[in-house]
């Protein structure tokens, strides 16, 4: 009796560890797949060149403007790497808050509609596999790339700047350095997450591309300028009286609004993390400022300062990437 | 093998499958016929759980296509309408992937590759990018592709579409040569005719979600005769109005029209012996006597027009509906 009962847990256990077996096979199959794709494609290059040339415009605009600002200030030369620009040169930062968003879209606007204009859909659904593992898989090897990418990319950016001014960094600075990696790293999957929705809501890949393009450009642009609009009329600043009453209310209007764009919160987050000097990211009245050291935030307060904006990415891309994964678990699949 | 009972898929107000109710037997060639839009292609997509059916149940060899998918799904393979691959990749590669989907070593992956490249004439190509393949050798990588699982029950949509003649002859005999050498369960849905009456063994008429005919080919074809339609094709010299008379004078005659020098009529019953005798007696040469029926178009053609007829019934009052609503909304 005793016997037939191990027996049968066991029969169980094991059915349950094949399963979970499974599930992480075909997972890992189709990771590894996607990876080998976007590596062979002729896409990658072009992604390639972008980082590349990002990443030298960013050392040659921290080498034009970086000798005015260390007569400014002198500390922290390191991280002045990735923050400095030339005159006509943005720096590496800004220059990868513009592109970095552009290695997420080109990595994920043809994930789903390709499979389907491709009839590889219904084939590939047809395999022993979970539905949701194919759209996981894609957005997996789309983030292990994009880490890479960024990894390379500021590791170049600080090699070729200690080798040019000799400083070695500190532990801070590499810290700061490497919060902002991984504040990039998320910034840009938040940016293959929505081009993946796209790519789930859209039979072209065209309009996924166009419509993710489309939100790159409301995100970096327009959105700052509806910040503007919306907040003035809320709290209008025609006369000096209304100044003086609507400033604060008007500034956190617009605040608030920014802060609904991925873009704006990563900037925010990177300026704040990589110059020690920012010391508030909300609007500091006088009197707050009464009896204030001037100086620089420590490493930890000024992730404090920072740490609502990678929650707040965090939860912007999983909410886009939980839409397209259930509206594709939803979704019929159809030849074509 | 596939057991589907009473499954109906809803779209909307559309119903695409209505309670289908079907059998196909281990080791058969079953093939489902239809005209698009007829719910071929919703019904298999149900099979592979792929889709939810609003009622009723599908098993394959017993297990349930909608509950146990992932389980139905290892010994199914599936051949979609314009299968395609990963255009990247070489068909070896393509077919690797399949067999690490399906938890193949990469060895024995490998090992399948070889053999059923070999099978399906594709070992030359097998290295070359499958974005420079054909239609038709795409189809055969696909052949190969459903059997890296070693499936059980095969599953084809609209295979022969867009084959040429030769193409269309080599996968016809693999067909064959899968269901009769390897014992496997074939289901083809299609909606040409001459290519499906060659291989299947049974044949399901699938109209506007409804099996309207299920059997043998004789067996439908007995099917039309029982219902008394007959055609009948003649040729006599020569064809003078005075045999047309005759002809339009028999009784259970209902249309008679001319193709060419033929004559084809239609009728309630055999009129072989009434005609023969009639052109024997006055003189005429027979040249041509012709008893139609029984082949798969005539079948077709006759459970579409009625089918047809229904749907059409059905189109207006449709659309009486939708004018309706639209006078509603404005």
């Amino acid at each position: 009796m005793a016997k037939s009962m191990t027996g049968t847990m066991d029969a169980g256990k094991t059915g349950r560890a094949e399963k979970i077996y499974s599930r992480r096979g075909s997972l890992g199959v189709l990771y590894r797949k996607e990876m080998s794709d976007h590596i062979r494609g002729r896409r990658f290059l072009i992604i390639l060149l972008l980082v590349a040339v990002t990443t030298a415009a960013g050392i040659y605009g921290a080498a034009t403007g970086m000798k005015d600002a260390l007569e400014s200030d002198s500390n922290f030369v390191f991280l002045k790497l990735f923050t400095t620009g030339g005159a006509s040169m943005p720096s590496y930062v800004s220059f990868m808050a513009l592109i970095g968003p552009f290695v997420g879209l080109m990595l994920g606007f043809d994930a789903i509609n390709s499979e389907r204009s491709n009839g590889t859909l219904g084939r590939l659904l047809a395999q022993p596999i979970y539905r949701d593992n194919v759209i996981i898989g894609k957005f997996l090897a789309g983030t292990a790339l994009i880490a890479i990418l960024v990894t390379a990319g500021s590791v170049l950016t600080g090699a070729a700047g200690f080798l040019t001014t000799g400083f070695l960094p500190t532990g801070e600075e590499l810290a700061r350095v490497l919060v902002y990696i991984v504040y990039t790293i998320l910034y840009i999957c938040f940016w293959l997450a929505l081009a993946i929705m796209f790519s789930v809501f859209c039979r072209h890949a065209a309009t996924s591309a166009l419509s993710s393009i489309a939100m790159w450009v409301v995100f970096a642009v327009f959105m700052s300028l509806v910040a503007g609009f919306i907040a003035n009329l809320a709290y209008p600043m025609r006369n000096e009286y209304e100044q003086a009453a609507n400033m604060l209310s008007n500034y956190n209007c617009q605040l608030f609004i920014n802060r609904l764009s991925p873009y704006y919160l990563y900037t925010e987050a990177v300026s704040t993390i990589l110059n020690p000097a920012v010391r508030a990211v909300n609007p500091v009245t006088v009197s707050q400022m009464i009896g204030a050291i001037s100086g620089y935030l420590p490493f930890d307060q000024s992730l404090m300062l920072v740490w609502p904006n990678l929650a707040g990415l965090a939860a912007l891309t999983l909410l886009v990437f939980m839409i397209s994964y259930i509206k594709f678990m939803r979704q019929e699949i159809r030849g074509n | 093998m596939i057991r589907i009972s009473g499954l109906t898929k809803r779209y909307g107000e559309k119903t695409a499958v209505d309670h289908l109710t079907l059998d196909v037997r281990r080791g058969e060639v079953f093939g489902l016929l239809g005209p698009n839009g007829a719910g071929k292609t919703t019904t298999i997509l149900m099979l592979l759980g792929l889709t939810e059916p609003a009622e009723g149940s599908a098993t394959i060899d017993g297990i349930d296509c909608t509950r146990d998918a992932m389980k139905t799904k290892r010994i199914t393979g599936y051949l979609p309408d314009n299968v395609g691959f990963y255009p990247d990749m070489t068909g070896r590669e393509n077919l690797m992937f399949t067999g690490m989907l399906n938890g193949l070593s990469r060895e024995e992956s490998a090992r399948r590759i070889d053999a059923l490249l070999e099978k399906v004439g594709m070992t030359e190509a097998a290295d070359k990018k499958t974005a420079a393949y054909s239609r038709g050798m795409k189809q055969r990588l696909g052949i190969a592709d459903v059997l890296m699982k070693d499936p059980k029950v095969i599953i084809m949509d609209e295979p022969t579409l867009g084959l040429d003649p030769e193409g269309m002859k080599e996968f016809l005999h693999l067909i064959r040569q899968l269901a009769v050498e390897d014992g496997r369960t074939i289901l083809i849905s299609s909606h040409q005719l001459y290519q499906i009456q060659q291989v299947c063994d049974r044949v399901g008429i699938f109209v506007e979600g409804k099996m309207i005919a299920c059997g043998k080919i004789e067996e439908l074809g007995r099917q039309l005769v029982m219902e008394n339609h007959y055609a009948l094709e003649v040729e006599a010299s020569p064809m003078d109005d005075r045999f047309l008379g005759f002809i339009t004078g028999l009784e259970g005659v209902r249309d008679v029209s001319g193709e060419g020098a033929r004559m084809l009529i239609h009728s309630d019953r055999d009129l072989r012996k009434d005609v023969t005798a009639f052109l024997g007696t006055n003189g005429y040469e027979l040249l041509l006597l012709r008893q139609k029926g029984g082949d798969l178009d005539e079948i077709y053609s006759s459970y579409f027009a009625q089918a047809e007829l229904e749907a059409e019934k059905h189109g207006k009052e449709h659309d009486r509906d939708h004018g309706r609503r639209k006078n509603r909304k404005s």
